[in-house]
């Protein structure tokens, strides 16, 4: 009976699956939801929904499913109002005068038609919002002066707390979107990058040098032990940024964030289109805050694998030409430096947000697909799992 | 067995019906949120309500899911060889039971939580799905199979440092505990220090919640910060006029030490402390 739910989430991009709906059917059966709708929906998304950038979406889809599911108390509010309530206060607070001022809007029934309208309006519009519905001063009646203090409609006489729904809230909007979205499985494709060498301390027990050195030592036991397995594999990123490639900056920063988890020897720098004589740490700071290029070949040794991100896409003077830079006057061609770079580090390889079949058409990405040797991969979790092939020559 | 909150420990509606699903259909259930909201806490108060032992299985960075089933101490047995123990004939003396192991087996259906199992390496989970799932596994050394007679109670807390795989994600039900509200923090206070002053915590909620709302901080203090300030606060016995103060000297609030805990955040504060100051002095 729940299939449409079902077939909504997963319309709606919350990963669900049968089994998860099994499961759902299952705590029902054992009456885990106890037959209220508060219940079921806390049930249903505690098996449903598996990560909190989902509880959204979730809210979302079961507000629209089970719209008007509690109708005695969502629509309910307006009807259980209480008439004679509202009639004695009423009659309570207002002067003779205003009495027959209502008289002429067309009496007791008018008016309390056009109360419901207005709070089914407040309803649709407040959605969302606070607890109560057409709390106190924004009152209806307003207008008619019936009310110098507001009169607060629903929250003595009706007790239930729960006019807008809970779902109605979605109060896990702002959780939606992070940068981590999706970095596990960049993180899978960096795996590739594992060179493991052992360091540090001796905590494992080395079992060919046991075996060997009790053989030697006449069957008595002679325990060897070596030290942890460690990832030692060292990485240079240099980013482009600004620009052309503000449109890729989320895929950017999941492949940042997830290289940084990743590993231990990580350095990272900035650069704008091209590479020149400098480079930066800091997008805040870049001019005054520079480290020369020239540097960087002297301070990071050559078993460092660099990794170039970038889209490529600029003028082809910026790569060839002295002083061809959009910023500054550079004394040496961009060409040069990366020259430079790909005579000084073995590994090298440049990952282009660019979509490949996009490449042929811009005569700047061709020519440094042509200065990194053939080693321009798409920054796709494909051309990442071959650029960590690549690296790994 | 359910579960409906402890005296020391308020459980909202949603998280109620999370654990009850969990242990009324036996499914791991998967706890994420603010690092300090309680996610650990929970299992020991659901251990504490059902009157059920806890087994607590913490992960590092280094632990491998081998070692919540079982170890075999192949050294020792070496070594105990060569001179010549008895105990050596029986591999099964240098079996050392892990975590599961110890809560598939025990005599009453047990609390298992699993601590922070984002710490682990990324494969971890993978390498737990079968047995999570049937709560049963194969001990090659002495070739027997463990079988939970009774199913225990999981519990796995997650700090979100790593995304964990799709497939480990089915076999769990999931809650966010999401941050107290004013309303349901004052609840938890009143469960931890009922003789509080009714405006001194006024006073101490106003300054936390506008603590939280400062942005840029790099760990936003929660509910326990909150309650261990609260502890200093009665200890050193403050006034709530010296929370409420809002002479530009006490922009920093008084012990501060316990809600923010690194010094970019306490110079943060100070700055903006500075900033508002300076204000001050050219507005009049």
């Amino acid at each position: 009976m729940f299939v449409n739910f079902f077939l909504e989430l997963r319309q709606a991009k919350v990963p669900v699956s049968i089994k998860e709906y099994l499961a759902l059917m299952e705590g029902m059966d054992k009456g885990v939801a106890d037959f209220s709708v508060d219940d079921f929906y806390y049930l249903s998304r505690a098996i449903l929904v598996k990560d909190e950038r989902n509880l959204d979406k979730f809210d979302k889809v079961f507000g629209n499913v089970f719209k008007g599911l509690e109708a005695p108390v969502g629509e309910g509010i307006a009807a259980e109002i209480p008439e004679e309530w509202l009639r004695k206060l009423a009659e309570k607070l207002l002067t003779e005068e205003e009495k027959k001022q209502i008289e002429a809007m067309g009496g007791w029934e008018k008016l309390m038609e056009t109360l419901k309208k207005r709070l089914e309006e407040q309803q649709k519009r407040h959605q969302g919002g606070s607890k109560w519905i057409g709390t106190a001063g924004t009152s209806p009646f307003g207008a008619f002066g019936f009310n110098p203090e507001g009169v607060r409609i629903g929250q003595d006489k009706n007790r239930e707390g729960r006019a807008v729904k809970v779902w109605d809230k979605r109060e896990y909007k702002n959780l939606d979107d992070t940068v981590e979205i999706g970095t596990r499985n960049i993180k899978i494709a960096l795996r590739r990058l594992r060179k493991f060498a052992r360091e540090g301390a001796e905590v494992e027990l080395d079992m060919p040098d046991t075996i060997r050195s009790t053989a030697r030592n006449a069957g008595y036991l002679d325990i060897k032990m070596v030290a942890e397995r460690r990832n030692k594999v060292k990485l240079l990123i240099l980013f482009d940024i600004g620009g052309s490639m503000d449109a890729h900056i989320r895929v950017c920063e999941e492949l940042f964030s997830a290289a940084r988890s990743e590993f231990k020897h990580l350095e990272f720098f900035y650069f704008h289109n091209c590479l020149y004589e400098k480079l930066w740490k800091d997008n805040r700071r870049r001019h005054v805050d520079t480290f020369s290029t020239a540097q960087l070949l002297h301070t990071y040794p050559p078993d460092y694998k660099i990794l170039f991100v970038g889209d490529a896409s600029m003028s082809p003077y910026e790569i060839a030409y002295p002083g061809g830079s959009v910023e500054h006057w550079n004394e040496e061609s961009g060409q040069a430096w990366i020259q430079r770079v790909s005579d000084t580090y073995r590994s090298m390889v440049w990952l282009n947000p660019v979509p490949e079949r996009h490449w042929s058409y811009t005569p700047s990405i061709q020519l440094l697909q042509q200065l990194s040797s053939n080693r321009m991969f798409p920054l796709t979790l494909g051309g990442l799992d071959s650029a960590m092939k690549e690296l790994n020559k | 067995m359910k579960f409906t909150g402890t005296d020391s420990y308020v459980a909202s509606d949603d998280l109620r019906v999370a654990v009850n699903a969990a242990i009324a259909l036996q499914r791991p259930l998967l706890i994420k949120g603010e690092p300090g909201t309680g996610k650990t806490v929970l299992a020991h108060e659901v251990a504490k309500a059902l009157g059920a032992p806890i087994i607590e299985w913490h992960i590092k960075s280094t632990t491998k899911a081998q070692q919540g089933l079982y170890e075999y101490d192949a050294v020792s047995r070496l070594r105990d060889s060569q001179l010549g123990d008895e105990r050596v004939k029986d591999i099964g003396n240098y079996i050392k039971k892990g975590k599961l192991w110890e809560g598939f087996t025990s005599a009453e259906r047990p609390v298992l939580l699993i601590d922070e199992i984002d710490k682990a390496d990324i494969e971890f989970p993978n390498d737990l799905l079968l047995e999570l799932d049937r709560m049963e596994f194969y001990v090659y050394e002495t070739q027997q199979v463990i079988k939970a007679e009774q199913r225990p109670i999981v519990m796995i807390t997650s700090n979100n440092e790593k995304e964990l795989p799709d497939a480990f994600l089915r076999r769990c039900f999931f809650h966010y505990i999401r941050f107290p509200d004013r309303e349901i923090m004052t609840q938890i206070v009143d469960v931890h220090f009922p003789d509080l002053q009714k405006n001194l915590l006024r006073e101490a909620l106003n300054v936390f919640y506008d603590i939280r709302e400062v942005p840029g901080l790099k760990k936003k203090p929660s509910t326990s910060e909150l309650l261990d300030w609260l502890k200093l606060l009665m200890v050193e016995d403050m006034s709530p006029e010296s929370l409420r103060s809002k002479d530009s000297k006490q922009l920093i609030p008084p012990l501060h030490g316990a809600l923010l805990k690194n010094e970019q955040d306490v110079h943060l504060f100070e700055r903006l402390a500075f900033m508002a100051r300076r204000e001050q002095r050219s507005t009049p």
